[in-house]
């Protein structure tokens, strides 16, 4: 009896292994931006440090991080730093009243057949993501945590602008 | 010999429908709501308590029945002696 007992333990073990999520981290090639058929105009990210930020207008903290993205696009962009605010909103509607609204100074583009955040799969809202130069996920970031978010975002952007302005 | 085979087929067959009927249990997509697909669930009308006159009929019926106030996210322990 103790056999079967054991095979049972082991296959309930194995599962997750069935279940293996393919979640983007850090070193994988971020999915193109251009062919994710997202709607709005994308800015020229060719060689620069990218922020994608998946957002929806239901979504609390996303509301509270967009202040936030502001001032690191105020301070980062001059020094090579895009920041790409895409939607997932299902509703086109309640999309653009949040934009009217809050008149983010930075890109904000709509993902209204959620097809980019399909494959990036993302583990909680807002999540949003640092890519290097080279297109690879450098540093992910899940929900928004006020100062201490906006802290360690700083902190990771200046590093790697920092490391492409010397990879030059 | 021929017990040990049958018992160790057995084992596998066991582990073979064990890994099927749970596997159904461990996907993601059909137990789980996305993250990005929660705008139903985040909307005004999924709140329960949206409409205080509700809020405060629905405390008051409970009250009468079990004889216990609060408990509820507010003061008061539910011991019914406030």
């Amino acid at each position: 009896m103790l056999l079967p007992t054991r095979f049972i333990l082991i296959a309930a073990l194995a599962l997750p292994m069935f279940d293996a999520r393919a979640d983007l981290k850090a070193g994988d090639p971020f999915p193109s931006l251009t062919t994710a058929g997202l709607v709005g105009d994308l800015p020229v990210t060719d060689g620069k440090v990218l922020l994608v930020d998946f957002w929806a207008s239901w979504c609390a903290p996303c509301k509270a991080s967009f202040p936030a993205y502001a001032k690191l696009q105020a301070e980062y962009a001059p020094r090579g730093l895009v920041i790409v605010a895409v939607s997932v909103d299902e509703n086109q509607a309640a999309y653009e009243k949040f934009v009217k609204s809050l008149h983010p100074p930075f890109v904000t583009v709509h993902d209204k057949t959620q097809q980019l955040v399909s494959m990036v799969k993302v583990p909680t809202m807002p999540t949003c993501y640092l890519v290097g130069p080279e297109g690879k996920v450098r540093f992910m970031h899940e929900g928004f945590h006020g100062e201490a978010s906006e802290k360690e975002l700083r902190k990771e952007i200046d590093g790697l602008l920092a490391e492409s302005t010397h990879s030059r | 010999m021929k017990s040990a085979f049958s018992r160790a087929g057995r084992s596998f067959l066991l582990c073979a429908l064990s890994i099927t009927a749970f596997a159904g249990c461990t996907n993601a997509s059909l137990v789980r709501v996305k993250p990005w697909q929660r705008a139903s669930l985040a909307d005004y009308t999924m709140n329960p308590e949206r409409d205080p006159i509700a809020v405060v009929n629905s405390e008051h019926v409970y009250f009468s029945r079990e004889s216990a106030t609060g408990g509820r996210g507010v003061g008061g322990s539910g011991c019914g002696c406030n």
